[in-house]
Order: C-alpha cells, then sequence, then structure tokens
C-alpha cells in the first residue's frame, strides 16, 4: 500500500524535476544567447539571410492568412451584430481584431509552423552530423553564428510582417464590406479609421516581436538541444512547434493583460 | 638541457556518463610535429577523448595541456584562442551543407581569421588542390559530392588556416579501401607540408600504420601500450595483439549476448 504511494509520489516527483531541468537549460540557453547577441563579431551575411527567410519568404502564407481571416470576421461580424443591429461596426471590429489580436497571433502561428519548424530541423541536423561541432573547431562561436542572427532576425522581421497582415486583413475586411455586404467604400474606410489609436497598432507590433523571439528561440533551442540522428531531429523540429505555439498564445494573454488591463 | 614542452599533454584524463566510466586516466603527451593515433574498438572512448581535448566536453578530473597551457576550466576567450591552433576532421566530414565547397574550406579563414572573401576563396582553391579536387567543385553544394570527395573537401578546411594540432576522427571510415589510401597519404603529405602536430583515432589498422609515428591502444578508458607504429604488430602485448589482427578470440571479449 505505502509502496503503491511512494512509487504514485516519485513519478510525480521525476516529472517535476525533469521540468526543472528543462526550464533551468532553456534559461541558460536563452541567457547566453542574448549575451552574444550584444556582442561582437557579429555575422550579419547570416542575418540578412535570416530576414530573408523569416520576413520575405514567409509574405505569402501570412498574407494569405490574413486577408482570409479579414474577410471572414467581416462577415461573422455582420451577421452576428445584426442580431442587435450594430452592422455598422463592422468595419471597426475588423481594424481593431485586425491589429490588436489576429494579426500577431495568426502571423506568429503561421511562422512558427513555417520557421521554427525549419529552424529546428536544420539547426538539429547540424547538431546529429556534428557540423555545429565544426563551428567551433574553426574558431566560430555556434551561438554567435548560428543562434544570434536567428533570433535578431525573428525579432525584427516579424513585428514588419504583422504590420503587412494588418494592412491586408483590413483590405480583406474592406473587400467583403464593400462587394457583398453593401458597405459605402469611403464610409468603409472612415469607419475604419475613426476608433483605431496607436496603442492598438503598437501593442500588435510588440506582441509580434515578442512571438518573433519565441519562435526562434524554440526552433534554436530545440535543434540545439537535438540528440540521436533522425528521430531526434523530428523530436526537436515538433517540439519547437508545440511549444513555441503555446508560448505565443501564453505571451498574447500577458502582453494583452499588460497593455489593456485597468 | 630543458626538456621541450610537449605539444599535448594529458595527464590522468577521467570521464564518465552516469555510471558509465568512459575514460578511466588517459595519460599521454605529444610532441611537437608527432603523429600519434589512438587506436581501439568501437565504443571504448576514442571519440570522447579528442571532445575532451577540443573542449566540446568537460572532463570530470585531470589535467590537458597544450603549449603547456591548461586548458581544462580556460575562460571562453582563452578557448577560442586555443581552439584557434587546432584543425579537425570529422568522421562524417561535418561540411556545412548551406555553404558552397569553396566556402566550407574558407571558413575558418573568413571567420576566424577576417581574411577578405576573394582572398579566402583564392586560398581554399589551393587547398582543394592540394588534396587532389579540381577547381570545378568549389561552387558545388557538399551533398553532390561523393563521400570519398567530401572527406578530402573536409581535409581541405581543417588544414585550411594551417593549424598547429589537426585531429582526426577515423578519418578512413566508410570508405573504399583506395580512396582510405589516398586519404591517409593526404595526411601524411599534408600534416608534414605545414608541420603540424597530428591526434588521430581509428581502428583502421592499415591506416594506423601509414599516418603514425607512435600508436596508442586504448581499451577501457586507459591507454594499455604506447609504442612506436613499428612496433605495433610485435608489441608482445595481448590486447594490442588481438587487436591489431583482428582476431575474435583473445583477451578482449565482446560483450556479446550468447
Amino acid at each position: 500500500m505505502s509502496n503503491g504511494i511512494l512509487a504514485f509520489l516519485s513519478v510525480i516527483g521525476r516529472y517535476f524535476l525533469a521540468f526543472l531541468r528543462h526550464t533551468g537549460r532553456l534559461a541558460e540557453f536563452t541567457a547566453i544567447s542574448v549575451y552574444h547577441i550584444f556582442r561582437p563579431p557579429f555575422y550579419f551575411r547570416t542575418l540578412s539571410r535570416q530576414m530573408l527567410e523569416i520576413g520575405y519568404y514567409s509574405l505569402p502564407v501570412v498574407g494569405l492568412t490574413a486577408i482570409f481571416s479579414g474577410m471572414v470576421l467581416a462577415l461573422q461580424s455582420h451577421t452576428g451584430f445584426a442580431r442587435f443591429s450594430a452592422e455598422g461596426a463592422v468595419a471597426t471590429v475588423v481594424v481593431l481584431s485586425m491589429t490588436r489580436e489576429l494579426g500577431p497571433v495568426l502571423a506568429g502561428l503561421m511562422v512558427a509552423g513555417r520557421v521554427g519548424a525549419a529552424m529546428a530541423a536544420e539547426i538539429g541536423t547540424m547538431r546529429v552530423t556534428e557540423q555545429i561541432d565544426a563551428l567551433t573547431t574553426l574558431s566560430t562561436n555556434p551561438f554567435k553564428y548560428l543562434i544570434a542572427p536567428r533570433l535578431v532576425a525573428g525579432t525584427l522581421m516579424l513585428p514588419v510582417l504583422v504590420l503587412i497582415a494588418d494592412i491586408i486583413g483590413v483590405f480583406g475586411g474592406y473587400l467583403i464590406g464593400t462587394y457583398k455586404l453593401g458597405f459605402n467604400p469611403a464610409n468603409y474606410i472612415a469607419r475604419t479609421w475613426e476608433f483605431l489609436e496607436p496603442i492598438d497598432v503598437i501593442s500588435g507590433l510588440v506582441k509580434a516581436s515578442v512571438f518573433g523571439f519565441l519562435i526562434t528561440l524554440m526552433g534554436c533551442y530545440n535543434g540545439f538541444q537535438s540528440r540521436g540522428g533522425a528521430q531526434g531531429v523530428g523530436q526537436a523540429t515538433r517540439n519547437a512547434v508545440v511549444s513555441a505555439s503555446i508560448l505565443i498564445l501564453v505571451f498574447n494573454y500577458m502582453i494583452t493583460e499588460l497593455f489593456f488591463a485597468r | 638541457m630543458t626538456e621541450a614542452v610537449p605539444k599535448l599533454r594529458l595527464r590522468d584524463v577521467r570521464k564518465s556518463f552516469g555510471p558509465k566510466v568512459v575514460l578511466d586516466g588517459v595519460t599521454l603527451d605529444i610532441m611537437p610535429g608527432e603523429s600519434v593515433v589512438v587506436i581501439g574498438g568501437s565504443g571504448t572512448g576514442k571519440s570522447v577523448l579528442l571532445k575532451c581535448i577540443l573542449g566540446l566536453m568537460k572532463p570530470d578530473s585531470g589535467s590537458i595541456q597544450v603549449d603547456g597551457e591548461e586548458v581544462i576550466g580556460m575562460s571562453r576567450r582563452d578557448r577560442e584562442r586555443i581552439n584557434h591552433k587546432f584543425g579537425m576532421l570529422f568522421q562524417g566530414s561535418a561540411l556545412f551543407d548551406s555553404l558552397p565547397v569553396w566556402e566550407n574550406v574558407a571558413f575558418g579563414l573568413i571567420q576566424g581569421d577576417h581574411m577578405p572573401r576573394k582572398q579566402a576563396r583564392e586560398k581554399a582553391l589551393e587547398k582543394l588542390i592540394a588534396v587532389g579536387l579540381s577547381a570545378d567543385v568549389a561552387d558545388l553544394a557538399p551533398s553532390e559530392l561523393s563521400g570519398g570527395m567530401q572527406k578530402r573537401v573536409a581535409l581541405a578546411r581543417a588544414i585550411a588556416d594551417e593549424p598547429e594540432i589537426i585531429f582526426f576522427d577515423e578519418p578512413t571510415t566508410g570508405l573504399d579501401p583506395i580512396m582510405a589510401d589516398v586519404i591517409n597519404d593526404l595526411i601524411v603529405k599534408c600534416v608534414k607540408e605545414i608541420g603540424a602536430t597530428a591526434l588521430s583515432i581509428t581502428h583502421d589498422m592499415a591506416s594506423a600504420h601509414k599516418i603514425a609515428d607512435r600508436v596508442a591502444m586504448l581499451w577501457q578508458g586507459r591507454l594499455i601500450w604506447v609504442g612506436p607504429a613499428s612496433e605495433v604488430f610485435t608489441s608482445g602485448n595481448d590486447y594490442v595483439d588481438q587487436f591489431v589482427h583482428g582476431r575474435a578470440q583473445g583477451p578482449i571479449t565482446m560483450q556479446l549476448r550468447k
């Protein structure tokens, strides 16, 4: 009887210790990475390549996500708000939802799937094929060469992506609003601007920046820690996407609370 | 007369992973310009030994000196300075697959020595020719090359910035016997040319015989025999005898389930 309880407790204990170990390792990894962001030498070539990869090549997928989100928002809020005759709020609902929430969160989730996964797989493969060890023997610090440029690129490029997503999303709402729901175009645009405040956009961009850091951090961390061949790399990729997605949602709430809770 | 400082001096280096003791007190001196080959079966800790010296792993105890300088517990900056003296040929070549061949070879020159890219490319082409490749391969991706060619590119990369000490991790594993011999010849030639000290690990006796001045046998985490390469077949040590002749019977018994 007591043996059973003991075994049960020891399982919990083991999981808890593993959790602490992971948290500690991640914290250490983050600290080392951030330290190297600010220490020369800087690898601008890697940085620009990563910025292109994250910012430019993610545009199609983020743009598509944004335009359909904007469109569906207009449609949903129109039919929903008609129940209490508030259809006039469609333009405002679209622009506020896009800038505050959907722009950063959806772009973040899409980029987590696209970039975070690719990063974990690439760095994970470099780890298991000893390319990361090779960097060290060629007097190149892997944190500086591999990790820091990716973190910087993610943190800088996600806001740019989200700003574009905001605009495309609002445009999607405008398309549905004017062509399908019968709003006057000039009127719709005026209503879009009427209640929009700088803080709505800024909070979204701050979120984007944090998400960009989290996505690249999870991609790099999981790739860097991967062990044991193809299976290890697969696991790293999965962990990178899952953990980045969850962190995005958690931080999304916390940042919203920070900006808007009174 | 003062005694010469060994290029690499290992004293009682120990490393365990949990309860598994991998290095159980390794002691070895390698003099400047010497080529030492560590032989031993799979899983005897040869790679761990290399990684400890390179600073990719931290030994539990013992001392590792490079040019008389203790490297264990060194600051990161000093470590990078020491690593600058090293070159390494990895078992799987470990070429950067995101970079073309020439940039792989020139990597240490561009990143480590801050050589202008144009000049580094010239030097890389020189090194590619030195390992018997034509300049045509320079702009290919590493994945477009055969295993033997990749190995030669990796060798060119390891010697590109003329390191003082070069490590070879099973340089001939996975190659056909002829290509293995080509690589052995290249190793001997390159090491001699730049006057480097070499430490190799292998279980390929033909390779060991060809590239070694001295041979050391690692077994159960210790160096059980160290001697000139010419004596390795007549060592009189049962363990070494069994290994170099590749016999299943002898004092070394494989942990096989019957």
